[in-house]
């Protein structure tokens, strides 16, 4: 540990307050916008949330993220998409999706009447692409923020992913901020896989950002050792899973460190209650639980249950006295 | 045709008894709330590994029977090979494992309306869930043949079952160690033309079900096809057990086997280009630019 972290940016939390009454505020806000509660889907695992409906209410977790959409159909890659590795999983989807104008037809729509609130994830090609997306979006009913995605790494050109550049990043986020209603907060997600996420972080703030999504998949690959070729028809994947949650809390810590007011949705790994303690802790205020969802469909309320019971068994009565709360200086607590 | 929907539950299910069959694994499950969804074709998806596994993905079997009642309540049986270390440590579970379930998931056979002729062809353990579909063709007055094929007979699942069952049975071993030395389709078309087939229902592996779907669509014959991809959630979201299918208006599209199947018409598939993103299909890179 050490190392130039935040030496003037950390905030001092208090000790949380310990209430007699067994009564928690999960509430959170990702910006202007207030969630009933922290825990989230992640894009790309839950589709747009109704196959997860015949599991649990989607509207009893803090948002649904849905899957990144673009402006066109788009048929996603060749099969196999995924690989399983240790505590983790390879995926190379390539955005499969049915485009802006079919989710607007049947999916945003969908989740606004189950009482789910949206956080829709948006993917392009281009800067225009990005502002395009946005401003189909404007206006759209149960649109709680946008999520924007400028770091799926399935895509052919490792030079498109715009995350992994300031200035493009910075591009595409003001972009997509100059193009979607002011009470919209627009979240950039990032990507891990770059020399140093804070310097990305700010330029994204910088350009308009309202918030920050931390960590998209790395970028991973395997070898299938009968045939002696890549598993994954794409070659190269995304890596999810609890073998990358270090990696999250620890670009979740550099960041809310740099960045301590810019709200940050916490995703890498989770899928115990305590693994989302451990990024909220680390500075994230709200967190998605995304491969988990693979192996327990009731994975995104089990966390919250067990979220809620981790928050209480610590002694914070709010859910937002954890955020950032292991940056504390204060040695006592 | 017809198909009924189901709703799929997760349940904390307990494996009930676990035995050899040959090269594979039985297993029964108590499941409460599933098998009384579900429907031939369908299938399961469990939980590997125990809480704190490395093995983050569910494993989906194909429902070999169910029973809903009995003192149990619900079981599901499934029949698998362990060859990994997600199916090897189901394959070590003990009575009383605890072992986590999603069902029924996807959707079953279509069953015909009317009494007919139906060929049933599986193979190896890909055999599985044709023999509760025979039993419910049967209870509808329809004619059942099996066809039953396997790489040797250590590897043939359910002629036993079949022999109770069906009106002949037809079987093909890869090394001949028991029936006919061969593959299924080397007899397919001779098993229909003395049964009268209508329609033909197959599981198996991809290039059994092509070869099923040729001799099908050769003489003008249904096939429904139930296959195995492989899939990380079995539930929809995860969008890696997709295939090439052309839809009623001809357009391909990169579907779900989960959800949209795992049955499907045979001549819908688009067989040959499994494993790839033809160009015309809807969304492809060459079509959108």
């Amino acid at each position: 540990m050490g190392g130039p972290v935040a030496r003037f940016s950390v905030r001092t939390v208090p000790a949380p307050e310990r209430t007699a009454e067994p009564r928690y505020d999960l509430a959170t806000r990702l910006a202007s916008v207030e969630l009933p509660n922290p825990v989230l889907t992640a894009s790309g695992c839950a589709a747009a949330g109704r196959e997860l409906q015949q599991f649990f209410d989607v509207a009893a977790l803090g948002a649904v993220v849905t899957k990144s959409i673009m402006l066109e159909p788009r048929s996603g890659r060749a099969t196999p998409r995924m690989a399983e590795t240790p505590s983790g999983m390879l995926n190379s989807i390539g955005l499969q999706g049915p485009g802006i104008d079919a989710f607007l037809a049947h999916d945003l729509p969908w989740l606004h009447e189950h009482g789910a609130r949206a956080v829709v994830s948006i993917a392009g090609g281009s800067v225009e692409e990005y502002a395009e997306l946005a401003g189909r979006l404007r206006g759209a009913a149960g649109l709680a923020a946008l999520e924007v995605n400028i770091s799926c790494p399935n895509v052919a050109n490792r030079g498109l992913v715009f995350a992994c550049d300031a200035g493009a990043a910075a591009a595409v986020v003001s972009a997509v901020r100059a193009r979607t209603a002011p009470g919209v907060p627009v979240f950039a997600k990032l990507s891990a896989d770059v020399t140093d996420i804070v310097a990305i972080a700010r330029a994204c703030v910088d350009a308009g950002a309202d918030g920050l999504s931390m960590i998209n998949t790395l970028l991973g690959m395997a070898l299938d050792l009968d045939t002696m070729r890549p598993v994954l028809a794409g070659v190269t994947g995304g890596l999810s899973g609890p073998a990358i949650k270090p990696v999250a809390v620890r670009c979740i810590w550099q960041v809310h460190a740099a960045l301590p007011d810019v709200p940050i949705i916490g995703m890498g790994g989770v899928r115990s209650g305590l693994d989302a303690l451990e990024l909220m802790l680390a500075g994230a205020c709200a967190v998605s639980v995304g491969t988990a969802v693979f192996g327990d469909p009731g994975a995104p309320v089990r966390v919250l249950r067990e979220l809620r019971e981790a928050l209480s068994a610590r002694g914070f009565g709010r859910a937002a006295d954890a955020v950032g709360y292991a940056h504390r200086t204060d040695r006592t607590t | 045709m017809t198909e009924a929907t189901s709703r799929p539950v997760q349940v904390h299910g307990e494996v009930l008894t676990t035995r050899r069959v040959g090269a594979y694994h039985h297993l029964s499950l108590v499941a409460p709330g599933i098998a009384e969804q579900t429907r031939p074709g369908q299938f399961v998806a469990l939980a590997v590994g125990g809480p704190d596994t490395a093995l983050l993905l569910r494993r989906a079997f194909s429902i070999y029977r169910v029973s809903s009642t009995g003192v149990y309540g619900g079981t599901v049986e499934i029949v698998f090979a362990a060859r990994g270390p997600g199916t090897e440590w189901l394959a070590r579970q003990q009575p009383h494992s605890p072992v986590d379930v999603v069902g029924p998931l996807g959707r079953p056979f279509a069953l015909p309306r009317e009494p007919v002729s139906a060929t049933l062809v599986g193979g190896g353990y890909g055999s599985a869930p044709l023999f509760g579909l025979a039993e419910t063709l049967r209870s509808r007055g329809s004619r059942v043949d099996f066809v039953l094929g396997a790489g040797s007979e250590q590897r043939l699942f359910g002629a036993l079952d079949a022999k109770r069952m069906a009106s002949t049975v037809a079987i093909t071993t890869d090394d001949g160690s028991t029936g006919l030395r061969g593959r299924v389709t080397d007899v397919l078309a001779q098993v229909m033309e003395r049964a009268g087939t209508d329609v033909v229902y197959a599981c198996g592996p991809m290039a059994m079900l092509q070869a099923v779907s040729r001799v099908c669509a050769d003489r003008g014959v249904t096939a429904q096809c139930a296959v195995e991809e492989s899939m990380a959630c079995g539930i929809g979201v995860c969008m890696t057990c997709v295939l090439p299918v052309r839809d009623e208006d001809g357009m391909t599209r990169m579907v779900r086997s989960c959800v949209e199947g795992p049955v499907f018409r045979g001549e819908a598939v688009r067989w040959e280009d499994v494993g790839t993103v033809p160009d015309d299909t809807y969304g492809a890179p060459a079509a959108a630019h």
